[in-house]
């Protein structure tokens, strides 16, 4: 198992495509050489501190700075009066009817979350910023506070805008109510479950951060800053700052990951810059672990009902599902589509169902805004599917690998048109599921289940057959869901006189290893070696436009820009190399880099030659301009669809609650894989997030709107030894849209991961009747799962020395087959 | 603030400065000497991004004073290659893709060359153990535990043919 990277010596023009080669960001960052954004220094710089609400939902009545002001070192201090900017964060993403509650820089009246910003210092350093801070002082008057989505809406709640008596920010739905109420009346069988799908803190282990640098003499304002998307940075931020766009200069530098809580505009970022402007001297800002904890945009936060329907033959004939999704105080820069576009679309997961119905209630609480976290959308939406189709099978006393299989949409019916808007664009959904349950010996493990648990002890299997969308678009039918935004992206390849290439891309890496990918792409495509191939992300100055990672777009959509523009640049060599071959142009052939005239292989010229030619221009063919570089911006004609099934076997201690994995098998589908290698490891960081979400890893408000889970000490982001070693396969379903036919991999495992670990754990308890437990498994929610468990009643153990019977009054299901 | 003069030596290099009394390990070589390859990640002890080593032992530098590194040897990542070649365990991350971000890298492998002084053939649960001070977001933890199987053999390898040589090094 593992695949073996090679150096970039041992690849050839042939096979660069495909090849695990290593990577080559890898040095700056194993030596130290690396910068990220704290890392930067200028001269003259301050620091900046933002004093945070230690409240959920407190009105301010007053701020004293007096004393803060007084101290040695400190420049300026500053509350929302003094602001003098349009100030007020976005949303980039609107729905219809949807209600957008302004979102200041500061907070001026009331806080509505605990870290919600209510003044910022700038000081000589970093620590007396700091101190600064702390002395400020603030008049609060508490107010009650909500958490909960669904109570956030129920008459009575505390209202956390006073102008938004309901907390409604949205109220929206997709499918057809008919014909699914319709599916519903005639079903022979049915399965329910509520759910949550809990809030979580993306913890990218760098802490956001921004380095602003006003230069009066140009009126540019110059900012490094933690960014996925430097480009849309540059857009908001532009209209929050009234700085225009070609006076913004946006770097993203080295960024120490991001799982998309680094996509969306905080008002800490507009702060710093403002504060550079206004004291005219560079200003950094780095958030404190804490401050990360409060402030950046969390993730989830699903509370849910589903429905699912069945014939006699235990076909799915319809699925309901209501859900109230949190978004928090403030709706942040993607946050609507998330719980919606993202989320409602996705919930025919990998089976043809012919009616669906969906409505999401987007509540405001007391919590920090919820946002795109690594997935987005999609993972709530799989956990849901592939939950209640466990159910299904359950309800049907048939197996669940047999039940998936009988119910996916076939091989045979792709391009799939869902009931919930989304054409799936190619799939084949069992190769996937056959490859997983041979690598984990399913037929066996069932056997060695019942074995088990004649000797009370418990073993789970739990499959998840997943689906995604990713690569976001076309622009056009993004524009009409609501974005703010295209969502094309940016290529430009440019071959140097000396044959060497600087390619451009819009989109911007923070770990994924990008440089390595897309030079593998464009190495690809000129037949120039990988070795004389640059990648330039992250810089607006560098590169005029772009969108930015996240969504898994890079490859299929920035990918497919820069092999679309490198098949320009070969379309205009081409024509050089015709003209100086003396041959026409439909009888030059192009492979590997050479031009070579058909029939007369002798007479050729490699594309770096003509890159020369093309600069020196001195036997240019007629109407063709010097140089040779070449730019697009590729819009997709569609999402694309990557898929796959993971299955995670565990077992369980009813005693303890613990879980321990015996196995843990992923095999995904993400098109034609450019590095494998890479694949891999975005696959296994996936899991590991995933397997976060499914055991570990919860953020909690208390009843006041304090986060309770405030630091590392409280959160559990998993340790090594909690993650446990994984095998991946994978199967290649090429998608049709996209020149390379990629579909996209860095959210795959964190959507597929907690439903195999929830199925698994409630497969395990099967013999106590335990059908769900919300996340996050922890083991003491495990325990008094089966403690509460109506066969617990009886004792655990004489529940399996029955043979795993249960009680009749259990709320979905029954437990013919027993063993799923 | 009280401030005081010390002295430590980065990687071999000696340096006076003068530091207030709670400046940090961290800030005094990030911020002071410019060693900004060990980088901070919670201010708790708690995920490893700050990992160095003082007098040879890992520790984590965003809550140890500077004053308490006073007179001590500090080993950064900007002091694991030799010469422009890389240490057995920064091969290991590059070889077996132990990295993605990178932020937490420099921490990891100063915790890993730690456990591979102790115990040059550890088994994965001792590395899974060993490493459990520092936090990956990215990675999954498994190409880790490869990356740092791969450096004890490879040290292993230089230790029998005692060249002082990295075998298979390009």
């Amino acid at each position: 198992m593992g695949i073996e990277t090679i150096t970039s010596d041992e690849l050839d023009v042939e096979s660069v495509l495909g090849s695990a080669v290593e990577r080559r960001e890898d040095p700056a960052l194993i030596t130290g050489e690396a910068e990220y954004t704290d890392d930067i220094q200028r001269p003259n710089m301050a620091h900046m501190a933002v004093l945070r609400s230690q409240y959920g939902h407190a009105r301010i009545d007053g701020i004293d700075t007096s004393a803060a002001e007084e101290m040695d070192g400190v420049i300026g201090v500053y509350t929302a009066d003094d602001l003098d900017v349009p100030g007020e964060i976005p949303v980039g993403w609107l729905l219809d009817s949807l209600r957008t509650p302004v979102h200041p820089l500061l907070a001026g009246d009331v806080a509505r979350y605990q870290g919600d910003g209510i003044a910022v210092v700038v000081a000589e350093e970093r620590s007396i910023a700091g101190d600064a801070r702390d002395a400020i002082e603030v008049e609060y008057e508490r107010l009650d506070a909500v958490t909960d989505p669904k109570e956030a809406v129920e008459d009575g709640a505390p209202v956390v805008h006073d102008d938004l008596e309901d907390n409604t920010a949205f109220d929206w739905e997709i499918g057809d109510a008919d014909e699914t109420d319709d599916a519903f009346a005639n079903a022979a069988h049915t399965a329910e479950v509520d759910l949550t799908n809990q809030r979580l803190i993306p913890n990218a282990m760098e802490p956001r951060a921004t380095v602003a640098e006003y230069k009066p003499g140009t009126e540019e304002l110059e900012v490094h800053l933690t960014s996925q998307n430097p480009h849309l940075h540059r857009q908001l931020m532009s209209g929050v700052l009234d700085v225009p766009e070609h006076k913004l200069h946006i770097v993203a530098p080295d960024v120490g990951g991001g799982f998309g809580s680094k996509i969306h505009h905080y008002p800490d970022e507009a702060l710093a810059c403002w504060c550079a402007m206004e004291t005219g001297r560079p200003v950094k800002w780095t958030a404190t672990r804490t401050e990360t904890y409060l402030t950046d945009a969390h993730g989830r936060d699903h509370v849910s009902h589903a429905e699912l329907a069945m014939d006699e033959e235990g076909t799915i004939t319809g699925m309901r599902v209501k859900t109230y999704a949190g978004m928090g105080a403030y709706l942040s820069t993607f946050a609507p589509a998330v719980p919606t576009y993202l989320y409602g679309t996705l919930l025919s997961g990998q089976y043809d169902i012919p009616a669906i119905h969906c409505n999401v209630v987007g509540a405001f609480t007391n919590g920090a805004p919820v946002d795109a976290y690594r997935g987005a959308g999609r993972p709530e939406a799989l956990y849901l599917v592939e939950r209640i189709i466990t159910l299904g099978a359950r309800e049907m006393g048939m197996d669940p690998a047999e039940f998936r299989r009988q119910n996916f949409v076939p091989e045979d019916d792709f391009p799939h048109q869902t009931p919930v808007a989304v054409e799936y664009d190619s799939g084949n959904y069992e190769p996937a599921l056959d490859k997983a349950l041979e690598a984990v010996g399913y037929d066996d493990l069932r056997e060695r289940q019942a074995e088990l648990r004649e000797e009370g002890r418990y073993l789970g299997i739990g499959l998840s057959s997943y689906i995604e969308a990713c690569g976001l678009a076309p622009s056009e039918l993004a524009g009409q869901l609501g974005a703010q935004a295209g969502l094309w992206e940016s290529g430009l390849v440019r071959v140097h006189p000396t044959g060497k290439v600087t390619a451009f891309c819009g989109t911007s890496g923070h770990g994924q290893g990008h440089e390595t990918t897309y030079a593998q792409i464009v190495s690809d495509e000129l037949g120039i070696p990988y070795d004389d191939i640059e990648i330039v992300e992250g810089d607006t100055d560098e590169i005029p436009q772009g969108m930015g990672t996240y969504g898994s777009r890079s490859a299929a959509v920035g990918g497919s820009a820069l092999a679309t523009s490198s098949q320009k640049v070969v379309e205009k060599a081409k024509k050089i190399a015709a003209h100086q071959l003396e041959a026409s142009e439909e009888d030059i052939e192009f492979s590997n880099g050479e031009f070579s005239v058909a029939g007369a292989p002798e007479r050729s010229m490699h594309i770096q030659d003509v890159a020369a030619q093309s600069y020196l221009a001195h036997d240019m063919p007629e109407g063709i301009e010097p140089g040779l570089e070449e730019t697009s911006f590729y819009d997709p004609d569609n999402f694309v669809f990557p898929f796959g099934t993971h299955i995670a076997v565990v077992e369980v201690d009813p005693e303890t609650g613990e879980i321990e994995f015996e196995n843990y098998v992923a095999v995904d589908d993400v098109g034609p894989q450019i590095n494998p290698k890479i694949v891999e490891g975005q696959v296994h960081g996936g899991v590991a997030q995933g397997i976060g979400q499914a055991l570990y890893e919860g953020a909690e408000y208390d009843s006041n709107g304090t986060l309770v889970t405030g630091s590392m000490q409280d959160y559990v982001v998993p340790k090594a030894e909690h993650i446990p070693r994984m095998e991946t396969d994978s199967t290649v379903t090429p998608s049709p849209h996209n020149p390379l036919g990629v579909k996209g991999v860095g959210e795959a495992g964190t959507i597929a991961a907690p439903q195999a670990v929830v199925n698994a754990v409630t497969d395990a308890l099967q013999p106590f009747g335990i059908d769900h437990i919300d996340m996050p498994l922890t083991n003491e929610r495990v325990w008094r799962a089966v403690n509460d468990a109506p066969s617990a009643e009886d004792g655990g153990s004489e529940a399996v020395a029955d043979g795993g019977e249960r009680a009749e009054d259990e709320p979905s299901g029954s437990d013919e087959g027993g063993e799923n | 603030m009280t401030e005081h003069d010390i002295e430590i030596a980065v990687n071999g290099t000696e340096h006076e400065l003068t530091v207030d009394s709670r400046t940090l390990l961290v800030h005094a070589l990030r911020d002071e000497l410019g060693y900004t390859g060990t980088n901070i990640g919670c201010e708790s002890s708690t995920c490893g991004a700050c990992t160095v080593h003082l007098d040879g032992d890992a520790v984590k530098s965003c809550t140890l004073l500077a004053v308490q590194a006073d007179g001590s040897e500090v080993g950064t990542v900007e002091g694991l290659a030799d010469d422009g070649s890389y240490a057995p365990i920064q091969e290991g991350f590059q070889k077996e893709h132990g990295l993605q971000c990178g932020y937490c890298t420099p921490g990891m492998m100063l915790a890993a060359n730690d456990l591979l002084e102790r115990n040059p053939d550890p088994d994965e649960e001792e590395i899974r153990e060993a490493i459990e001070g520092n936090l990956c977001r990215c990675t999954g933890y498994q190409n880790i535990v490869n990356a740092v199987e791969f450096a004890a053999d490879e040290m292993a390898e230089v230790a029998a043919d005692g060249s002082g040589e990295p075998a298979g090094s390009d």
